[in-house]
C-alpha cells in the first residue's frame, strides 16, 4: 500500500485492528508506515539454489533480497528479526491456479448446471467456441480473493494464475500474493497460454467430443500460423490482394507466443500424456505438460521430449460418498496408489517438474499432498525445488523468483521447522519484502449458544440510505455457518462463518461498485435478534436483524 | 452405428463392459514384450483353415519375424523355437472386423455438425479399452475403427491391429489407407435423436443428406482448386502470394477425391445406396464400402458394378424403420451377385463371436465354408486394402492367427490363442493362470486404501475443526458431487484433462 492511500484512509486501520482478531481479512498487514528493510538473523536459510546455511542472515530492502549469508552486515535501519530456531525458505509457488483472479464471468461455462444465459450454438472451428485467449490474468486480478490470504498463510507467496473455462481460457500471469491494488500483484505477464481439451460438448456445440476438441485446437494453431504469414505478405503489398480476415483469437495467440509464453497442454493418464506428447510435436509448441499423475508409467517418454511438467497435487482418490458397494477397477486402484510416486519417477528420469494445487481448495492440503509424494520416494530437496525454483524456471521468472539470492524479489517464508513436517508452522511470510502476519485458521472457541439457522431480516444504513438484506443461514452443531445473503447488491454465499458463544461472524463476496468485495458481518446473537457491524470496502455500518418467528409471519400475513 | 432396437444389445454390451471394468479382468498377466524381437513359433499338428487354398489337416505353421515363414506338414522346429501343440485344434486367419467402435477415447460421434470430417479417430485411440482384449479373445486381430453415424460426412477412420498392452501409437495397421465415415438415412438426419426444445440440425431429410454431401464436395473441389492454383503460381516463381488457409474439414475430402482415403458409408435402404453411387460418380470418387447395407440384396448388381464392397450384419434387423426389410440372406445373395461382402460387428460384444456370424451365411443362403470364412477374413482385408498382409494363411503374410479348440464355424468353438505379428496376444491358459495374482493385487490395494482412509478418519477425529476450515470459497456450498472431482474417477472415465482447472 502506498503512502498516499494510507493518508487517505487512516481510519481503515483502526477498524481493521478490531476485525483482525476475529476474522481473516485480505490485505491486512504490510501496511504503510512499516519498515522496508528487514534482517532475519541467525536462522537456517534454505536458498534452494544452493545448499542450506545454518546461522545465517537474510537482509531484505525495499522488496529485494540484498544480502544472504553468515557474514552479513545488517543495515542500521533494518528491523531485525531473531531467526534463532527458525528456517527461511523462498516463498512457495503454486504452478497453476486461479487464485488471485476475479471469479469467472457468468458467460464462462461453469459446468454446474446452473441456469445461464443462452449459449450461442457453435457450428465449427470458425465460430471459435470456448476460446478467449485475449483474456489476461493480469487484467483480472482480484486482491480481495479470500484465497490470496489463505494461500499466503500456507506459505505460498506466488501463483501462476490463469483465467478459467473453455479450451483457450486466456493468458496466465505470475502473481505475488500481496498488495492492495490489482497491479501490485502482477510480476510477469503473459507467461503461459493454457489449453484444455474440454469440449463445450454435446450434439449442439462444436466441438462435442475429445476428437473434436483436438481437431479444433489443430485448426486454431494452423490458422494462427497462417495469419502470421498471410498478414506479413498482405501488409507488404495490400493493393490488389484479397484481405486476410481479422481474427481476434489468432492475433492474441500470436502476440502471447511472441512474448515467449509457454503453452500448457493437459495430460494426466498415460494415454493422455502420450497423446499430448504427440500433439505437442505435431503442433511444434513450446509447451509444458500439466496433470502428469500417471507419470510413473511414462516418465522416460516425457524426459525424451525434454518437456517440463506441472504435476497436479490433487491426487486421485475414491469418490467421496460414492456407492460403497462399487468396486473400482484394478487400473483405477493402481492409479490411486501410485500417482504420488509420479514426481519421484519424473525426477529420476530427469524431467523438470513443478507442483500445482489443481483441485485442492484448502491450501494446507497442498503441502500434505507434497508429503505423500515424498513418502513415495521423492527427496524433500526435489519437492522443495518443485515448489520454488522449478516453477520459476518453467515460466521464465527465475531471474527474480524461486530462490533466496541477492537481487531476487524478497518472497520468503519463515517456519519453525522443516517445511514438510506436519507440526511445522509458517511463522512469517514476506511478499515483495513486506511482512505479512500468518493467521491461524480461526475457529469457534466456544460452543455456540443457540442456533442461528433461519432466515434473518437485516437492516442497515449506508451512505445511500436505509437498506435491507436477507441472511439465510444454516448452522452446524459446532457453530459453523453456511448459507447466503441477498440484498439489492446481489446474492453472496456465506464463507468463514461461525457462532462462538453468542458471538458470530460470517462473510460474503459480492460485486460492489464493479469490483468483487468481501463483506464481513460480525456481532452478537440473542434469541430472535442479532446486531453488529458490516464491514465492506473500508466502511463500517451498524446493522440489526430479526428472525421472524412463525407466529410473527402469520401475524404479518394476517395484517395485510 | 446401429442405434435403436439394438439398444438392448448395446445396453447388454455396455453392462458387460462396465462390469468388466469393475471386475478383476485387466490387462493380460503377461502380454508379449513390447520391444523384444518376435519369437520363432511353430504351431504343430493343427487343422489349418487357410481360406485361400482350403484346409490342411495335421498341418504346421512356422512363424519368424512376425510372418508366416513356412506352412505344411511335419515342419521341424528350429532351435529355440516356441512350439505350440495344436493337436485337435483349428487355426484360421485372425478375424478382421470391418466396422468397429472400440478403443475410442470419448464419444465416437462429433455430432454437432453435419460434416465432421475434421475429426480423426486416430487422435483418440484408447489402448486401455478392455474391448480390445475381449475382441482378441474372440479371435479378432484387426479392426476398422469408425466414427459414428451422426453426420452425413463423419470423421476420419483408422484400421488398427489389436495389440493389447501396447500404447495407442502402436495400434494403427501400418500402411493401411485411412478412411472416412459417411452416413445416410435416419441417423444423419437425426430422426430418432431429436431432443425436445433443441434446435434442429440440418439436414432433417434424406434429400438434405444428399445435398450436404454434394455441397461438401463442391466446397472441397473449390478448395483443391485454390491449392492447385497456388502451387502453380508458386512453381512459376510468383512471389508475395498468400497461400490458401488449410481447412481440416476439407483436407480429407480432397484426399477422397484423389483416391487417397476410403469412403465407408453407413446405409440401409436401396434408394440411399443408389443416391450415394450417383453422387460419387458425379464427383469422381469411389465408395470403398457400404456399411450395414441391409437392403444391399436389392441393389447388389449396382454395388458390384461400382466395384464397391458391402459390409453387413448376419441377422440383425427391424430395430428401426429403415432396417425392416433386412434379411439374413443378404450376405449370401450379394456374394452370389458378385459383391465383395464382409460381416462386421459394429458392437463390442458382437465382435467376440464373428466366427459364428460368418457361419450363419452357410445356414442362410448356402455359402461354402471358405466363402463363409472369407466374410470375416479375406474379404474385409480386401475392403480395407490390407489383403497383401492379412486375411489368409499363406507364407509371407503377417502371422495374425486365431487358434480355436473346435471348428470355428461351430457354435462350440472357443479361442485358445490369438497371435498378431507372430506374438501371442491372447492365451486362454495364461489369462486364467494370471487371474489369482490380479485378484490378490486388487484385494491388497483395496485394503491399503481402506487403512489409509481409517487413519485419516482418526486424524480427523482429533482435530475436527481443521476439517471445517474457515477458508471455504464462496461457491463451496454447492453439493459435493458438483465439485471438480476429475481425478477421482477411474482413468478410463477421465476423458478430460489432467487436473483441469
Amino acid at each position: 500500500m502506498s503512502w498516499r492511500s494510507v493518508q487517505l484512509r487512516p481510519w481503515a486501520f483502526l477498524l481493521l485492528g478490531v476485525w483482525l482478531g476475529l476474522l481473516a481479512t485480505p490485505a491486512a498487514q504490510g501496511q504503510g508506515g512499516e519498515p522496508r528493510t528487514f534482517a532475519i538473523r541467525g536462522a537456517k536459510v534454505v536458498p534452494v539454489s544452493s545448499t542450506p546455511v545454518e546461522n545465517a542472515t537474510v537482509v531484505v530492502s525495499r522488496g529485494i533480497i540484498t544480502a544472504v549469508g553468515t557474514n552479513v552486515t545488517i543495515p542500521p535501519d533494518a528491523w531485525v528479526i531473531d531467526g534463532k530456531g527458525l528456517i527461511v525458505y523462498p516463498g512457495l509457488i503454486d504452478g497453476f491456479t486461479d487464485v488471485g483472479l476475479a471469479p469467472a464471468t457468468p458467460s464462462a461455462p461453469t459446468g454446474d448446471g446452473a441456469p445461464r444465459p443462452q449459449q450461442i450454438v457453435s457450428r465449427g472451428p470458425e465460430d471459435r467456441p470456448a476460446t478467449t485467449p485475449w483474456r489476461s490474468a493480469a487484467d483480472e486480478v482480484n486482491p480481495g480473493d479470500p484465497r490470496v490470504e489463505t494461500w499466503r498463510s500456507a506459505g505460498f507467496t506466488t501463483v501462476i494464475a490463469a483465467p478459467k473455462g473453455g479450451m483457450f481460457p486466456g493468458q496466465a500471469a505470475v502473481l505475488d500474493l500481496g498488495g492492495e491494488r490489482a497491479g501490485d500483484l502482477v510480476v510477469k505477464a503473459p507467461v503461459a497460454v493454457p489449453v484444455s481439451f474440454e469440449a463445450p460438448g454435446g450434439f449442439r456445440n462444436f466441438p462435442g467430443s475429445v476428437m473434436g476438441g483436438i481437431a479444433y485446437l489443430r485448426q486454431v494453431w494452423l490458422d494462427t500460423n497462417w495469419d502470421t504469414q498471410a498478414d506479413a505478405i498482405y501488409e507488404k503489398n495490400p493493393r490488389g490482394m484479397e484481405r486476410p480476415k481479422y481474427d481476434r483469437s489468432d492475433r492474441a495467440l500470436t502476440a502471447a507466443l511472441g512474448k515467449h509464453a509457454v503453452v500448457l497442454i493437459p495430460g494426466n493418464t498415460s494415454l493422455q500424456i502420450r497423446r499430448a506428447l504427440r500433439l505437442i510435436d505435431e503442433w511444434k509448441l513450446n509447451a509444458v505438460l500439466y496433470g502428469a499423475q500417471m507419470g510413473y508409467e511414462v516418465a522416460p517418454e516425457i524426459a525424451a521430449k525434454k518437456l517440463p511438467v506441472l504435476v497436479d497435487l490433487k491426487w486421485p482418490e475414491a469418490v467421496k460418498d460414492g456407492d460403497p458397494e462399487a468396486t473400482p477397477s484394478l487400473r483405477a486402484l493402481r492409479f490411486r496408489d501410485r500417482a504420488p510416486s509420479s514426481p519421484a519417477a519424473l525426477g529420476k528420469a530427469g524431467v523438470k517438474f513443478a507442483f500445482y494445487s489443481g483441485g485442492i481448495t484448502t491450501p494446507k492440503d497442498i503441502l500434505s499432498a507434497v508429503k505423500r509424494s515424498i513418502d513415495a520416494g521423492l527427496s524433500p530437496e526435489a519437492a522443495l525445488r518443485a515448489l520454488t525454483l522449478a516453477p520459476a524456471e518453467i515460466f521464465g521468472a527465475a531471474e527474480t523468483l524461486g530462490s533466496i539470492e541477492n537481487g531476487k524479489i524478497a518472497n520468503l517464508i519463515v517456519t519453525d521447522g522443516d517445511l514438510f513436517d506436519k507440526k511445522t508452522k509458517v511463522k512469517m511470510v514476506f511478499v515483495d519484502g513486506r511482512k505479512y502476519e500468518v493467521r491461524e485458521t480461526l475457529r469457534p472457541s466456544e460452543p455456540p449458544k443457540g442456533d442461528l439457522t433461519g432466515k434473518w431480516k437485516l437492516t442497515f444504513t449506508t451512505p445511500q440510505g436505509q437498506e435491507e438484506a436477507t441472511a439465510d443461514l444454516a448452522m452446524l452443531p459446532d457453530g459453523t455457518l453456511t448459507g447466503s445473503v441477498t440484498s439489492d447488491h446481489g446474492t453472496g454465499s456465506v464463507f468463514s462463518g461461525w457462532l462462538s458463544g453468542d458471538k458470530f461472524s460470517f462473510a460474503i463476496n459480492i460485486s460492489l461498485e464493479g469490483s468483487s468485495s468481501d463483506v464481513v458481518f460480525t456481532g452478537t446473537f440473542e434469541g430472535t435478534s442479532i446486531k453488529g457491524s458490516i464491514q465492506a470496502m473500508g466502511y463500517t455500518f451498524e446493522f440489526s436483524g430479526t428472525k421472524p418467528t412463525r407466529m410473527a409471519e402469520v401475524k404479518a400475513g394476517g395484517a395485510q | 452405428m446401429k442405434l435403436n432396437a439394438n439398444i438392448l444389445r448395446f445396453l447388454a454390451a455396455f453392462l458387460l463392459a462396465t462390469t468388466g471394468l469393475l471386475g478383476a479382468k485387466e490387462k493380460p498377466a503377461g502380454g508379449p514384450a513390447m520391444d523384444a524381437a518376435a519369437p520363432v513359433i511353430l504351431i504343430q499338428n493343427a487343422t489349418i483353415l487357410t481360406v485361400s487354398h482350403g484346409a490342411i489337416e495335421k498341418g504346421d505353421i512356422l512363424i519368424k519375424d512376425g510372418k508366416i515363414a513356412a506352412l505344411g506338414g511335419s515342419l521341424k522346429a528350429p532351435a529355440g523355437a516356441v512350439v505350440i501343440d495344436a493337436t485337435g485344434q483349428f487355426v484360421m486367419p485372425g478375424i478382421i472386423d470391418c466396422h468397429s467402435h472400440i478403443a475410442v477415447d470419448g464419444s465416437v460421434n462429433e455430432g454437432s455438425v453435419s460434416v465432421s470430417s475434421m475429426v480423426n479417430i486416430a487422435d483418440v485411440l484408447n489402448s486401455d479399452d478392455i474391448s480390445i482384449f475381449r475382441d482378441l479373445a474372440g479371435g479378432v486381430t484387426t479392426a476398422n475403427i469408425l466414427h459414428g453415424s451422426a453426420n452425413s460426412i463423419g470423421g476420419q477412420t483408422i484400421v488398427i491391429k489389436l495389440r493389447w498392452g501396447q500404447p495407442a501409437a502402436k495400434l494403427p495397421f501400418e500402411g493401411a489407407l485411412p478412411g472416412i465415415k459417411f452416413a445416410l438415412g435416419e441417423n444423419p438426419k437425426r430422426s430418432n435423436f431429436r431432443a425436445s426444445g433443441a434446435p434442429e440440425r440440418y439436414p432433417t431429410t434424406r434429400m438434405g443428406v444428399e445435398e450436404t454431401i454434394r455441397s461438401a464436395f463442391t466446397e472441397a473441389r473449390d478448395y483443391k482448386k485454390s491449392w492447385d492454383d497456388y502451387n502453380k503460381r508458386a512453381a512459376a516463381g510468383e512471389r508475395n502470394i498468400i497461400l490458401p488457409r488449410r481447412n481440416l474439414k476439407l483436407d480429407p475430402l480432397v484426399e477422397v477425391l484423389e483416391g487417397k482415403r476410403y469412403v465407408h458409408a453407413h446405409c440401409y435402404r436401396e434408394d440411399e445406396i443408389l443416391m450415394l453411387l450417383r453422387v460419387a460418380r458425379e464427383f469422381g470418387f469411389h465408395v470403398q464400402t457400404f456399411q450395414h447395407v441391409l437392403e444391399g440384396y436389392k441393389v447388389a448388381d449396382e454395388i458390384a458394378a461400382a466395384g464397391s464392397g458391402a459390409s453387413t450384419f448376419s441377422d440383425w434387423w427391424a430395430y428401426k424403420a429403415e432396417a425392416y426389410e433386412a434379411i439374413p440372406y443378404n450376405a449370401a445373395l450379394m456374394t452370389r451377385r458378385g459383391v465383395l461382402v464382409s460381416v462386421n460387428s459394429d458392437d463390442a460384444a458382437e465382435a467376440t463371436h464373428l466366427n459364428q456370424e460368418a457361419a450363419k451365411s452357410i445356414r442362410y443362403g448356402g455359402l461354402t465354408r471358405d466363402e463363409a470364412l472369407k466374410l470375416v477374413t479375406l474379404n474385409p482385408a480386401i475392403q480395407l486394402g490390407i489383403e497383401k498382409r492379412v486375411g489368409t494363411i499363406d507364407v509371407g503374410k503377417d502371422a495374425d492367427l486365431a487358434i480355436y479348440n473346435h471348428d470355428p464355424l461351430s457354435a462350440y468353438a472357443v479361442v485358445e490363442k490369438t497371435l498378431i505379428d507372430g506374438r501371442v496376444y491372447f492365451d486362454r491358459d495364461r489369462e486364467q493362470a494370471g487371474r489369482a495374482a490380479l485378484e490378490t493385487e486388487k484385494k491388497d490395494l483395496l485394503e491399503k486404501a481402506r487403512k489409509k482412509q481409517d487413519e485419516e478418519k482418526k486424524e480427523g477425529a482429533k482435530t475436527p475443526e481443521e476439517k471445517k476450515s474457515v477458508e471455504k470459497k464462496p461457491d463451496d456450498n454447492k453439493p459435493e458431487e458438483k465439485k471438480p472431482e476429475g481425478k477421482s474417477k477411474p482413468p478410463q472415465d477421465d476423458a478430460g484433462q489432467g487436473g483441469a482447472l
